[in-house]
């Protein structure tokens, strides 16, 4: 199969070029302006954007355990429709993945029926009950591309030196979810003046600082790099900046929604709005987006979560934390930081494709010739609302709906096969 | 005497208007309840659900007796012995309790916004009994009617409260309310007890029990929730009475006729002394009956009105024809 893509403005993390795009039985051959050759396929790209596939370092597809929420077969459909051509899924799955029988059933399921590539993160620790050393180099040889307990912070700080210590001999990022739970309590929400108003108990900033400062702390005296998920505060993004500034071998990611809604979408309940860490403050969104802006954020992931209605439709204490994210997370990056003026297009494509694949070490995120053809094309000049009953996904569950965006995913190319085409699933 | 609402979630979704109609309904409904004969005929024909989730026993029993003056059917919902018990969800329960036509759904839950999750899937009024922390309103519009049976006027009165503000739907909903109808709240209680950022609905923090109630107008012990202290808030109810507890000395620094209130249940010696619960200023058992005027206030103007037809006095004020009322 030989694709043509003509005319398109290919943006890499180090050009931005009008180039015509030739691939080759799955591979990218030629990038050069005007070249033209025989096609199976011709795509007209005038006017769109050609990019590295995006890369998520930070999802949950469901599976196994919770098919009813997503699937490896809906979940990468879905992450198609974003524009990702690789995903990297989260271990707190039924049962957890915690070890190379699950990775590996992870990975057959992803390789048989799965439409992107799928790369599974494998627990830190067993049952991710933060007590003892999950079989992480097994689940190396059955291929995680990294290790975290997301959703549960190990609390136990020696154990998390173990693990740093540990995963260090497998070369495996260590990813760390950072809540002191005990600070934490039962929150549902941001502390603050909202959740006083609200009557619902509040999550403080410092549970998730103090367990960013402990991470940054182990990360620099044993020497192991740290990869930060999903950051949301002023002083989250301080210590890492600092830290950063001191040599300590630390990356961090954020996701959608803390640079683009403030704790204000839970008035009134919305349980939608319900995520952990919680949406912030004004003051944390802001800080947000000047740590992406300087690179102290290295990376946006999208912390995909879905949950069935029935897990949100309930009391806001009782509502799943978490919100989908594949298919709003580059029209709203987009939207918000390209044409909000924070940072250029080549720089939206370094923190969504090539910084995600560096952090994981996989062989993606590159648009470059010889490399396997994972390619998304986006049209940047069409403004639309966000209707979530257009989601690929199996579960709604955002408080995106309605939204004012700019841009749309028009086709996704994993490994030279066209999957979404015209904006529209095609496999 | 108007409220444009279909169901009373909380305070802070009423206006200064509608908080003045419901208390002036309320003086009318206490006439009622003092008269020989309480029933109405209001609710005639319509049906009131006591549904609640929490255990409560004044709340509970003043709507019944509310529903029943005013001529409603009632029906209580014991949760713990219901289909709640076997996992029905609280919308799938509300929407069986309005398919079986009920007008006015009491809801106590102990979460937060559970009456406005339930008012969105039903027809029938949402009276919120109580939610989680969030919000108690009867509770609050019937220590707002006492104070201002008393004083005629709730503004510029200074209204002391005291205790555990953090768990506190009451003074969450009395904040509120007081700042609305231009009084002025003001808390205290220990450090651990005080929820982030509170001055924003419209209370000030006083640095000390005796600053609290100085000059105070009103002085309203809240119910230490000895439950929800498996965090170890405060270290121990001794400890907390020495320094947190209303008592006749400290109250001496507020007015002399200052008004002594408590939404009950009061635990004895802990948040107040039995002489202050007891004492001549305390209006605690008065509360108690104005809850019940409030409620029917409440439900006259949600669901009872259109039985009824209002007379307007020339003057401007409006009037419910009690008499012609009664069965």
């Amino acid at each position: 199969m030989k694709i043509l893509i003509k005319n398109g403005i290919v943006v890499t993390d180090e050009y931005e070029k009008r180039q015509n795009v030739f691939i080759e039985n799955g591979i990218v051959s030629r990038i050069e302006e005007n070249y033209s050759a025989d096609a199976d396929m011709v795509l007209d790209a005038d006017g769109l954007y050609v990019l590295p596939g995006l890369v998520d370092a930070h999802c949950h597809l469901r599976d196994p355990g919770y098919e009813y929420k997503e699937d490896i077969v809906s979940g990468t459909r879905s992450a198609a429709m974003g524009g990702f051509t690789s995903v990297a899924c989260m271990p707190n799955t039924n049962p957890v993945a915690d070890n190379k029988t699950v990775i590996r059933y992870i990975i057959d399921k992803a390789n048989r029926e799965g439409v992107v590539h799928v790369f599974p993160i494998g627990a830190m620790t067993k049952g991710l009950r933060g007590e003892e050393l999950a079989e992480i180099g097994e689940m190396k040889e059955a291929g995680i591309v990294g290790v975290s307990d997301d959703g549960r912070c190990v609390e136990n700080s020696s154990v998390m030196k173990k693990v740093m210590l540990y995963a260090r001999m497998f070369n495996l990022p260590v990813i760390c979810h950072c809540e002191d739970s005990r600070l934490s309590e039962d929150g549902v929400m941001n502390e603050g003046a909202l959740s006083t108003e609200m009557g619902l108990r509040g999550i403080s900033k410092a549970a998730e600082e103090i367990m960013i400062a402990r991470d940054v702390i182990l990360s620099k005296r044993f020497d192991v790099p740290v990869h930060i998920c999903h950051v949301s505060t002023v002083l989250g993004v301080e210590i890492i900046r600092y830290a950063k500034r001191t040599g300590v071998k630390v990356t961090a990611e954020t996701c959608p929604h803390y640079f683009t809604l403030t704790e204000r979408a839970c008035a009134g309940y919305n349980t939608l709005a319900k995520v952990n860490p919680p949406l912030r403050n004004e003051e944390d969104v802001e800080a947000i987006i000047r740590g992406l802006c300087d690179g102290t954020i290295d990376i946006i992931a999208t912390d995909h979560a879905p949950h069935h209605m029935d897990e949100k439709n309930v009391e806001f204490d009782k509502a799943a934390n978490g919100m989908v994210g594949f298919e709003t997370a580059l029209p709203l990056s987009y939207t918000v930081l390209v044409k909000g003026g924070h940072i250029s297009m080549r720089e939206l494509v370094r923190k969504m494709s090539t910084k995600p694949a560096e952090i994981l070490g996989i062989d993606k995120g590159r648009l470059i010739e010889g490399k396997m053809a994972d390619i998304t094309i986006f049209n940047p000049n069409v403004d639309y609302q966000i209707d979530i009953s257009k989601f690929v996904s199996k579960s709604k569950n955002s408080p995106f709906h309605g939204f004012h965006v700019s841009g749309k995913v028009v086709a996704t190319i994993v490994n030279g096969r066209i999957v979404v085409k015209d904006g529209e699933l095609v496999v | 005497m108007t409220i444009n609402k279909k169901d009373i979630l909380g305070i802070a979704e009423l206006s200064r208007d509608e908080i003045t109609s419901i208390l002036d309904t309320a003086s009318i409904m206490k006439r009622i309840i003092q008269s020989g004969d309480k029933k109405t005929n209001y609710l005639r024909g319509k049906t009131v659900l006591i549904l609640f989730y929490e255990n409560s026993t004044r709340t509970r029993v003043s709507f019944e007796l509310a529903a029943k003056y005013m001529g409603a059917d009632t029906i209580n919902i014991n949760v713990s012995v219901s289909s709640v018990a076997k996992g029905e969800t609280l919308v799938d329960t509300g929407k069986t309790l309005n398919s079986m036509g009920a007008d006015v759904i009491v809801i106590r839950h102990n979460m937060s916004g559970a009456p406005h999750l339930l008012a969105k899937h039903v027809n029938a009024s949402v009276i919120n009994a109580g939610d989680g922390m969030h919000e108690h309103p009867t509770q609050a519009l019937l220590d707002m009617f006492t104070i201002r049976e008393y004083y005629k006027t709730l503004s510029g009165l200074k209204v002391a409260i005291i205790g555990d503000i953090y768990h506190s739907r009451v003074a969450r909903s009395n904040i509120i309310g007081l700042a609305k109808m231009g009084a002025k709240p003001v808390i205290y209680g220990p450090a651990t007890l005080i929820p982030p950022e509170i001055e924003k609905m419209g209370a000030k923090i006083a640095p000390t029990i005796n600053d609290a109630l100085y000059q105070a107008d009103v002085v309203m012990g809240l119910r230490m929730q000895l439950e929800r202290q498996k965090n170890a808030l405060f270290p121990s109810k001794s400890e907390y009475a020495r320094f947190f507890g209303i008592n006749q000395v400290n109250l001496s620094l507020a007015k002399k006729d200052a008004l002594w209130m408590h939404p009950g249940p009061v635990n004895r010696g802990v948040e107040m002394t039995s002489g202050v619960i007891d004492g001549f200023n305390s209006v605690i058992n008065e509360q108690v009956t104005n809850g019940v005027a409030v409620r029917m206030a409440l439900l006259y103007l949600l669901a009872g009105r259109e039985n009824m037809k209002v007379s307007r006095h020339a003057s401007g004020t409006v009037d419910i024809p009690v008499q012609e009322a009664c069965v």
